[in-house]
């Protein structure tokens, strides 16, 4: 699995769960600040990526994301581990 | 509709009572128990014999290897826990000045640390749900204190401000948080009081006696239920009405 199908990924679910406007999804828009995802949906995103790719973040490193591209880097190291 | 529920320590008591009743609403039910096999058989017997549908499934909630071994034996079988009621409730009676370190951990451990552990572990399935219930067992003693229980009332005081602030976090997923604080309720917890401290209990109760677990489960099914659909982050007393 490459960064760009995680990327994709990532951005389908905001746009068909979250309702963000695809135009918005920069790499380092903030989920809180620019996207407008309040702190338990940043959660149930991480939850979603988990069960997307087969992967287990725990608390600690999910704590750390606040942009796009961190979730995506996360996953990304999950996948390669 | 028929959800799934689990009630921890609902082999005696109140769990007990709380297990039947949210079986004959038609749920389907976990039991857990730490250690009393036979008497979590036992319920979940009476469950099935009453046309109902349980199972046992051991535990220990104040562990989180266990709680989350738990959850995936009640997933597999039963699905997503869609209805917790968190039970499990441990005394350790001593005046503070007498209180080894030991009682206060054990008690916070299994009445308060599980409360923690099983709602996140329920909180999972109940955000991709969007609807989710979750009960927990407070006392009378965690909002008025009662000496010789300081740890026992810390941690069901600890229960009322965990509901408060869970019921805030997850309120826009559709998901309630509450509480039930019972007073003197006739269990195998009471019965280990004496005569002496009951009957002069009962003298302070408006009601003039002990409660029953049936009258607790009665208040937990409310909270459990689609009629508590607007009542989240609340604690409902049920004791009979204590020093009135």
């Amino acid at each position: 699995m490459d960064r760009s199908e995680i990327e994709s990924k990532l951005n389908d679910l905001l746009v068909d769960e979250l309702g963000i406007d695809r135009d918005a999804l920069a790499q380092d828009a903030k989920f809180e600040e620019d996207l407008d995802v309040d702190s338990l949906g940043v959660v149930e995103l991480l939850m979603a990526l988990e069960d997307n790719f087969g992967v287990k973040i725990p608390d600690e490193e999910a704590e750390q994301i606040t942009t796009v591209g961190e979730a995506v880097d996360l996953v990304e190291k999950k996948l390669a581990s | 509709m028929s959800r799934v529920a689990l009630v921890t320590g609902g082999s005696r008591g109140i769990g007990r009572a709380v297990a039947e009743l949210l079986a004959t609403q038609g749920h389907r039910v976990a039991v857990n128990y730490t250690a009393n096999e036979a008497a979590a058989d036992a319920a979940v017997e009476a469950i099935a014999a009453a046309g109902g549908s349980a199972i046992a499934v051991q535990a220990d909630v104040g562990d989180a290897d266990s709680v989350t071994a738990m959850f995936a034996v009640v997933g597999e079988r039963l699905g997503s826990v869609e209805i917790l009621v968190n039970n499990a409730g441990i005394t350790r009676d001593a005046l503070v000045l007498r209180m080894g370190v030991e009682a206060w951990d054990e008690v916070i451990e299994t009445n308060l640390r599980s409360v923690y552990l099983t709602s996140k572990a329920a909180l999972r399935g109940m955000l991709r749900a969007r609807w989710g219930r979750i009960v927990s067992i407070s006392s009378v003693s965690g909002i008025a204190g009662n000496p010789g229980q300081a740890n026992y009332a810390a941690s069901k005081a600890g229960i009322i401000g965990f509901t408060k602030s869970v019921a805030g976090e997850v309120g826009s997923r559709g998901i309630t948080v509450n509480a039930v604080a019972p007073g003197f309720i006739e269990t195998d917890m009471t019965d280990a009081l004496g005569d002496e401290i009951t009957t002069a209990a009962s003298e302070r109760i408006a009601l003039g006696r002990l409660g029953q677990p049936e009258e607790v489960a009665a208040a937990v099914g409310y909270l459990a239920s689609d009629d508590a659909s607007y009542v989240t982050g609340h604690t409902l007393v049920v004791d009979g009405g204590i020093a009135l």
